[in-house]
């Protein structure tokens, strides 16, 4: 079925985009309207045990992992063609993204079994927090699959494709759905799950990434912050 | 210099009979929500004891405050800006739940449910973060009230530093006191600057300490910031949470809640005036003793009439700088030098300041005699050990623990010796360091206490800062979006309360 041209279209051209438009406007919205609910949701303090180990790995790995992924793809080609050839360019891919996803997916494991295991956290989770973590998994699983998947392809020439169309959806060209016509499933499926986490993400603790960007901001202010009752008549203040 | 003024704090220590009004009647206003169920924004502890959370003086092990580098700078002790980033995902210095408490209620439906026993049914505590029975409750804002608990485990209070303590520990030596603690709305606070979403702001006006909790992402870096573990995170919301003060009412000229209900009068609320540049200087002198006297220094004299023509341009109304010449809170901490911070050590500076408690005097068992310095009993031989209120409210430093004590000693020996015919009282007064309308003023606010002794608030001018039309027919204080604080029910974005949705309570087995 992925193979009919009209279903790729649907799925690759414009699936993405109503993803896309629901994880930016989602996220403004939920932003501006219900800022008392934009939080990073941790249960730490109900239970440290697991969580330092678990989510440490998880999360340092998953940055390395989607730094890599806008690298990757979104980088010009002339710095790419100038920096690397494309053999070397794959398996640059794949050595940093198989160690950094492996690192991930251990860490999302220790999660998982912390948060179904721990009755603290088992009992204290919404459907969403579990669902998540489950999809954020399995992604990362799909995404490993491709490592060794790519060893099959070590002419560079899948790779291309796949940053073609990734570079064709962010530069709006219609036409790129076509290239992943004969891409094989996993990458096909990695992509649309990948999809399939933006469109929730709004729904979903998944918005404490903006957050967590826009912490960085913490490295350029000064230690304290006092507000007088002009600037407070000024709110909202975020970050 | 840039004046700013702040509604400081003074506890009597020397009065609190620990019936712990304060945090009750605290929790019934501020923190009886879910999530919050262990949160206690006032609590009341014993000492000697390790307190709630579990430790909490022992900044070794929490990384609470701040720490002076060799080159005299000052950070937070749990690091930097880039260190306190790297921690985001899991916070090695956060408390866990168990080292407050885990809350409960009782299975109170099993007394009137349970079917004919040959005993008496039993109400076992219930967890209310699970809904399930707990086997057993460990701790608690107060565990070690009236000195609950061996000595072996109270004994590891960090404020037995240098203090011989195997001695206390025997039941004639034994002593204690109370110590209601809140948070210190500090003029340099490690949870502010450990903020990495710069949720956390002082306010210029009154100096209150507050959380914005649209903008606070519960990165959780404050509660381990914050010495005095005084910012808990509410489980249920995923926000950090504090005592604010009051603010609503401090605005409006009435004290605190736990001013207000405090049964043994002993809080005092006045205006202070302070050098809002000097405050890094401050935090900054190198040996910790020093501390107590940085921050006096930061005080500013509110009858110097240069003080005032700059307080005016910086901005301060008159009836605060009115309000500060007539602040309780100056007269014991400036002028009768009887009042001192909570662990200056830890930096911040910290504006709930503790009148150090008087106590029985040892000696008069062992000698059958009371050693006197001149007019005034020897305070060392006071039972609670100089040392140890040094340590609490000095970073040690004895001098100024003992000129207090005195104080308060010679109100008291002056006071008696004219009750009872023996004498006019000028030389205690002479050897203490007070004048008579010193000791005089001294006795109507610690002994009389009136209520608008105690407490000197000027009100606010909302007017400046809010749109009082837009304000109109709003529903004042509640969270998020909506008016009401009903049962959580669900929207787009996951719950307008918060994520967790109270477990319904399972019922024992009989």
């Amino acid at each position: 079925m992925l193979t009919n041209s009209y279903v790729n279209t649907l799925l690759f051209a414009v699936y993405p985009y109503i993803c896309l438009v629901v994880l930016l406007i989602g996220s403004l919205i939920r932003f501006d309207r219900e800022p008392y609910t934009w939080k990073s949701d941790s249960s730490q303090m109900l239970r440290k045990r697991e969580l330092k180990l678990g989510s440490n790995l998880f999360h340092y790995g998953v940055i390395v992992v989607i730094l890599g992924h806008f690298a990757g793809f979104l980088a010009p080609h002339w710095a790419v063609d100038w920096a690397l050839s494309p053999v070397a360019h794959q398996l640059l891919a794949m050595v940093v993204g198989g160690i950094a996803g492996l690192t991930a997916i251990v860490g999302l494991t220790i999660l998982i079994h912390r948060r179904l295991a721990d009755p603290r956290i088992r009992l204290n989770s919404r459907k969403w927090d579990i669902a998540i973590t489950l999809m954020l998994w399995l992604q990362l699983a799909l995404g490993l699959l491709t490592v060794p998947l790519s060893a099959f392809h070590m002419d560079g020439e899948l790779f291309e494709t796949l940053t073609s169309y990734v570079k064709g959806i962010v530069t709006l060209d219609g036409g790129a759905a076509a290239l992943m016509l004969h891409v094989p499933l996993t990458y096909k499926l990695h992509i649309l799950l990948g999809f399939t986490i933006f469109l929730v993400s709004p729904f979903t603790r998944m918005i404490h990434i903006w957050s967590g960007v826009g912490s960085l901001a913490y490295l350029f202010r000064p230690y304290q912050i006092v507000r007088t009752p002009k600037t407070r008549a000024d709110e909202p203040v975020r970050s | 210099m840039k004046i700013r003024a702040q509604v400081a704090m003074v506890l009597n220590l020397d009065k609190c009979i620990g019936c712990h009004t304060c945090s009750v009647t605290c929790k019934q206003v501020w923190t009886s929500r879910q999530g919050m169920e262990y949160a206690w924004f006032n609590n009341v502890e014993t000492k000697p004891g390790i307190g709630y959370p579990k430790d909490w003086e022992n900044q070794e092990r929490w990384k609470g405050g701040w720490q002076r580098k060799k080159n005299g700078k000052i950070v937070p002790k749990q690091g930097g800006k880039l260190a306190v980033l790297a921690k985001i995902f899991a916070n090695p210095n956060l408390p866990e739940i168990d080292d407050y408490y885990e809350p409960f209620t009782f299975d109170y439906e099993h007394l009137q449910k349970a079917p004919e026993l040959p005993t008496t049914p039993v109400a076992r505590p219930l967890s209310l973060v699970t809904g399930r029975p707990m086997e057993k409750i460990e701790w608690g804002p107060n565990w070690e009230e009236i000195l609950g608990g061996e000595f072996d485990k109270r004994s590891q209070d960090y404020n037995f530093e240098a203090v011989q303590k195997d001695i206390y520990g025997q039941f004639e030596n034994t002593f204690m006191m109370y110590l209601p603690r809140l948070c210190e709305h500090c003029l340099n606070p490690a949870c502010v600057a450990s903020c990495p979403s710069g949720s956390i702001y002082k306010r210029e006006e009154d100096g209150i300490v507050l959380i914005d909790q649209d903008k606070c992402r519960g990165w959780r870096m404050c509660v381990s910031g914050c010495p005095y573990k005084k910012i808990y995170y509410n489980w249920t919301s995923g926000k950090a949470e504090k005592c604010i003060f009051c603010y609503p009412r401090i605005e409006a000229g009435q004290p605190t809640v736990c001013s207000e209900t405090c049964v043994g009068r002993i809080r005092y609320l006045g205006v202070l005036l302070y050098d809002a540049d000097g405050i890094e200087r401050a935090a900054s002198v190198e040996d910790e003793q020093d501390l107590y006297e940085a921050q006096l220094k930061l005080f500013l004299d509110p009858n110097d009439p240069a003080v005032v023509e700059q307080a005016r341009a910086d901005g301060i109304d008159d009836n605060w700088i009115e309000a500060a010449r007539r602040s309780p809170a100056y007269k014991m901490a400036v002028d009768w030098k009887i009042a001192f911070p909570l662990h200056p050590e830890y930096r911040t500076l910290p504006m709930v300041w503790y009148v150090p408690p008087l106590s029985p005097i040892q000696s008069h068992a062992n000698a059958g005699a009371i050693d006197t310095v001149g007019e005034i009993p020897d305070v060392r031989s006071l039972r609670i050990p100089v040392r140890y209120l040094a340590n609490l409210l000095t970073a040690g430093a004895e001098a100024p623990i003992v000129s207090a004590l005195e104080r308060m000693l010679a109100m008291r020996i002056y006071y008696r010796q004219r009750q009872l015919d023996e004498g006019d009282g000028t030389a205690v007064l002479a050897q203490a360091g007070l004048s008579k309308a010193q000791v005089e003023e001294m006795h109507r606010y610690l002994s009389i206490a009136n209520y608008e002794d105690r407490f000197v608030i000027p009100t606010s001018h909302r007017e400046e800062a809010e749109d009082a039309y837009g304000l109109k027919g709003s529903c004042g204080f509640s969270f998020g979006n909506g008016c009401d604080f009903g049962p959580p029910h669900s929207t787009l974005f996951g719950g307008k309360m918060g994520r967790r949705k109270l477990n319904p309570m399972r019922p024992l087995d009989t």
